[in-house]
């Protein structure tokens, strides 16, 4: 089960930062086919939102056939957006977290280390692009 | 589509001046409506006037098609700062609900959201702290299982966390029942997530109202070079402008076909709409009231 965030600055739809909430959660695999969306009525409570625009948002991942409302049940993942290499995703995240703790112990913000990383994508994959 | 609420050429009088003059309204059934507007703009008169508190001065109103007096058992209403009596306790309300409340009143529904609240049953409202006290109100409300709920600047009192717990509670219950909701405030920020229907109350007078989704869909900015007073292609309403010496900025509410190239268009947030509207009607005293230059 997925617990929803929003963020209160963000111009994108209420509705929209559920769905792309939920495709985050399916491309790192923590949402896989058979599970259970959470609960309009909990999603509501939780966020202090429209109920309206919890429906909306699973309305528009079972557009895009990747859930599937089970009548009195549920809203239930069917899709999955997980690459093939969400094998290898585990392996990297734990390099990438002790990295994290380096970058912290060597007195890196938030915003540095968020920079650092945009930066070194941008400039890793600059040469290529032009390849 | 069934509507909750239905007003036509509704009017109420204090002495000579109208607290609410004119008011065309239309709100479906399942909405979940913000009445927003400035203290003073009408917004508690209009709330009295469709639960059958006051008598219209003029024109109707109609609640599920009916007079508001012949739907009462269906009517929920939480007025302004949450007046109970302050001596019973929240189990003795529960229980007063019952008697007062014979055709339908839901005593375990209201104990049941209390307990998990965390209220003590058992000690004086009026002890407890302005964020139970509204809870305990809304409780006692939706123990009516009411298809309307009208709620009078709710939260306007409350600070930031009970604000936000009385909003998550609102929503959990508007979600297992199909509550039509009505909450009046003079801040839209707090509404803003909650609401899908929006009415604009200002000077009396209903300034705007409608589904939130349409009205963001309706609405847009143009910026472009300084406009005269002609008609832009695409363009229903100009709502609000503001010009510099050469470049001119919109508020519009689209028309039929595409809005002139001549000018750029931006998406709106609710809060500009309103604003927008709010600012058009509000009145202004020349800056030689004040003995300053202009």
């Amino acid at each position: 089960m997925i617990e929803f965030v929003l963020d209160g600055r963000s111009r994108v739809a209420t509705y929209m930062q559920l769905v792309v909430q939920v495709k985050q959660a399916l491309r790192v695999g923590l949402l896989r086919p058979g599970d259970q969306l959470p609960k309009v009525r909990e999603v509501a409570q939780a966020l202090a939102i429209n109920p309206n625009t919890v429906l909306k948002a699973y309305r528009e991942l079972v557009l895009e056939g990747l859930a599937e409302g089970r009548p009195g049940v549920g809203t239930f993942v069917t899709g999955s957006l997980a690459g093939p290499s969400l094998a290898n995703q585990a392996e990297l995240r734990d390099e990438l977290v002790a990295w994290l703790g380096r970058a912290e112990a060597a007195g890196m913000s938030d915003d540095d280390i968020a920079a650092l990383i945009e930066t070194t994508m941008r400039g890793a994959r600059a040469p290529q692009d032009l390849a | 589509m069934e509507l909750a609420v239905q007003t036509r050429g509704l009017g109420k009088r204090y002495g000579r001046t109208w607290a609410v003059q004119d008011c065309a309204l239309e709100l479906p059934a399942g909405r979940i409506a913000a009445l927003v507007g400035p203290n003073g703009a009408g917004k508690t008169t209009l709330l009295h006037l469709l639960v059958g508190l006051l008598r219209p001065d003029a024109g109707e109103v109609r609640v599920f098609g009916r007079d508001p007096r012949d739907v009462l058992a269906d009517i929920g209403f939480v007025a302004q700062d949450t007046p109970l009596y302050r001596d019973f306790t929240a189990a003795e309300l529960v229980t007063m609900g019952a008697r007062l409340n014979r055709r339908r009143w839901d005593a375990p529904l209201a104990r049941d959201r209390l307990a998990r609240l965390g209220i003590p049953p058992d000690k004086p409202v009026g002890k407890l702290s302005g964020g139970q006290r509204a809870q305990v109100a809304l409780a006692l409300a939706l123990a009516k299982r009411p298809r309307l709920l009208l709620l009078d600047e709710p939260i306007a009192s409350l600070d930031p966390l009970a604000r936000r717990e009385f909003m998550q509670t609102l929503m959990g219950a508007v979600a297992e029942s199909e509550t039509t909701v009505l909450l009046s405030s003079h801040l839209l920020a707090d509404l803003e997530r909650a609401c899908d229907h929006l009415v604009v109350l200002q000077q009396s007078r209903v300034q705007l109202t409608g589904g939130v989704d349409e009205l963001l869909d309706t609405h847009c900015s143009l910026v472009g070079p300084r406009a005269g007073s002609g008609s832009i292609a695409g363009v229903a309403e100009v709502v609000r402008a503001s010009h510099t010496e050469r470049q001119s900025t919109l508020l519009v509410r689209r028309g039929d076909g595409p809005i002139d190239p001549l000018w750029t268009e931006h998406g709106v947030t609710l809060e500009d709409v309103v604003l927008a509207y709010l600012a058009e009607a509000g009145a202004r005293v020349p800056a030689s009231a004040w003995e300053v230059p202009a």
